[in-house]
């Protein structure tokens, strides 16, 4: 079974936004939630580095430990997923992710947030697969259609990386090699409890 | 001739010669030559990519103490890669708070069962005459009550998003709990404010009757009346009363601000201030539960005669001897017949006054 793993490589990322833009494209999400957002570290300066970063879809995923309704799940492929007709939009998940990834519809006063969203790495989510429901609550399901995440596939320098994890990181090992320097898995250490 | 021959045969050796030594010149180029190679990749390696692509030494150590960037997406701390503090709030809440809070509701109520059950319950020495005096007017029993009943709701629904997951979703199931979660995070949120004004409006209200001075010390001296034997002196509020007034002006100030930090997330708030917010509320919370039971004990249960001056305004007289007697000293001249104002409960007028226990 593969086990589905994002990986940003931060000497290819040209910060073109071009994988947010496909993310919203892709899953429709509504107006202020974006499931992805590229960071850009030391702008304008030498050594300027651009990530694109969004659910990293975690082995031991903090949101799903704090969730009070326990609405989070893990497919067999190793995504992370929740079930929105179980979120009651409480933030802690928010709290708790080192990435950022959790979003809201809504951040208004008496704590009304709306239903959590955030990156599905296109895999849809708990209801029947490719369902109009599906859809209109989670966005795409290309996972299901066999296809990649979407942001990954339009990534034009191929920095974005999606997929099983050792083809990823083979993928990124071979660069590695070709280009010296050493690998910087950025965010790996922190989402699977280890680097390439 | 023979010359022409030795010419011949020289410049054939020599010919081998050559043929010879640029053989042996091929194959150790042959042999070196690809190792130039390693020699380009460590020229370029200590040139052209540093100087082409070069690397802050500390980049990735920034990310990982949480620095931030820029991003083109809007809100707060989007700019950041790496937050940590949702790992340490995750311990903290999931494993200390959850593992030991509960502890601190179980010993209370253990403790209560105890007095109860050992001690007994604390009766009226003298048989009430159907004489009262005014305790508690009719604002602040309004007060007393609404904070009272926002409190309890405040602590089901809390208690629920903290342990309903442990302890509910077995009963309710994930669909079942995660409806009822909702109406209580609702009820939570909406209710904590109006909950936060009626806390600030009695620690406003009584701070001047709560002012700690030396009867309170001779008070707990004698263990607050609890040991069989003299009642302790005290005022209008007794040490006991006192401790709860400023327990809830300090813990329940504490709960009620960092419940308002979590409430309106639309100051900026980080997410650093949010995690410290949601420990410091559910551990105050739950030590403010734990001190409730026994104010709610010790008002009813606990001490006979007690709840008479929160539910009708009016303690009989026997009971302000007894448990206020420097108050009674003071307010004697308002004492009045429970029947003149047409009292209708409490042990002033009770049919089966107590006896004296003797």
């Amino acid at each position: 079974m593969a086990r589905m793993k994002f990986l940003c490589d931060a000497e290819r990322c040209i910060e073109c936004n071009a994988c947010v833009t496909a993310c919203k494209n892709e899953n429709e999400v509504p107006w202020g939630v974006n499931r992805r957002r590229v960071v850009t570290l030391n702008d304008g300066v030498p050594g300027e580095k651009s990530i694109s970063v969004a659910c990293m879809h975690c082995t031991d995923a903090p949101c799903a430990a704090v969730c009070p309704v326990d609405c989070f799940y893990t497919t067999d492929d190793g995504i992370v997923l929740h079930d929105k007709d179980l979120c009651i939009g409480c933030g802690y998940c928010f709290y708790a992710c080192p990435f950022g990834a959790p979003q809201y519809p809504q951040q208004e006063a008496f704590g009304v947030r709306g239903k959590m969203d955030k990156c599905t790495f296109c895999a849809g989510g708990p209801t029947e697969d490719l369902a109009d429901a599906e859809y209109a609550k989670y966005g795409a399901n290309r996972v299901a259609e066999g296809k990649l995440p979407a942001c990954a596939e339009m990534c034009s320098t191929k920095a974005l990386l999606a997929g099983d994890g050792d083809m990823v990181a083979d993928i990124y090992r071979e660069r590695i090699m070709r280009r010296s320097g050493r690998p910087q898995t950025w965010g790996w250490d922190k989402a699977y409890g280890g680097g390439v | 001739m023979k010359n022409r021959e030795q010419k011949k045969a020289n410049g054939k050796r020599a010919h081998v010669r050559i043929m010879l030594w640029s053989l042996l010149l091929i194959a150790v180029g042959a042999m070196v030559a690809p190792l130039g190679g390693y020699l380009f990749v460590e020229i370029a390696e200590a040139q052209s990519f540093e100087q082409t692509n070069p690397r802050s030494e500390t980049t990735w150590r920034d990310v990982r103490v949480g620095n931030e960037g820029i991003t083109t997406v809007r809100g707060d701390e989007t700019g950041v890669l790496i937050q940590n503090g949702g790992e340490n709030w995750r311990q903290l809440r999931n494993g200390i708070v959850a593992a030991i809070m509960p502890w601190v509701m179980g010993i209370a109520l253990v403790g209560i069962s105890l007095v109860y059950f050992i001690g007994g319950k604390h009766k009226l020495d003298e048989k009430p005459s159907g004489r009262v005096v005014p305790r508690w007017k009719l604002w602040e029993r309004v007060l007393h009550w609404s904070t009272a009943t926002m409190f309890i709701l405040l602590s089901i629904t809390g208690l629920s998003l903290l342990f309903g997951r442990a302890v509910m979703i077995p009963l309710l199931g994930p669909e079942g709990f995660a409806a009822y979660a909702g109406v209580a995070m609702m009820t939570h949120n909406y209710v904590g404010p109006f909950f936060t004004a009626c806390v600030a409006l009695m620690a406003l209200a009584w701070t001047w009757h709560n002012i700690p001075n030396r009867t309170d010390l001779a008070w707990f001296k004698a263990g607050g009346g609890f040991l069989k034997g003299k009642h302790p002196s005290a005022g209008r509020m007794n040490g006991g009363e006192k401790v709860w007034f400023w327990f809830i002006v300090l813990v329940g100030g504490a709960v009620c601000v960092s419940g308002v930090v979590m409430n309106f997330p639309i100051w900026g708030q980080t997410r650093e201030m949010m995690q410290q917010a949601n420990l410091v509320h559910a551990v105050a919370a739950i030590l403010w539960i734990g001190l409730f039971f026994g104010h709610a004990y010790i008002g009813t249960l606990g001490t006979e005669g007690a709840i008479d001056g929160m539910k009708t305004g009016y303690v009989s007289v026997e009971w302000a001897k007894q448990h206020h007697d420097l108050w009674y000293e003071e307010v004697k001249d308002q004492e009045i017949d429970a029947s003149e104002i047409g009292l209708e409960s409490g042990v002033a007028v009770r049919q089966d006054r107590p006896a004296s226990t003797g």
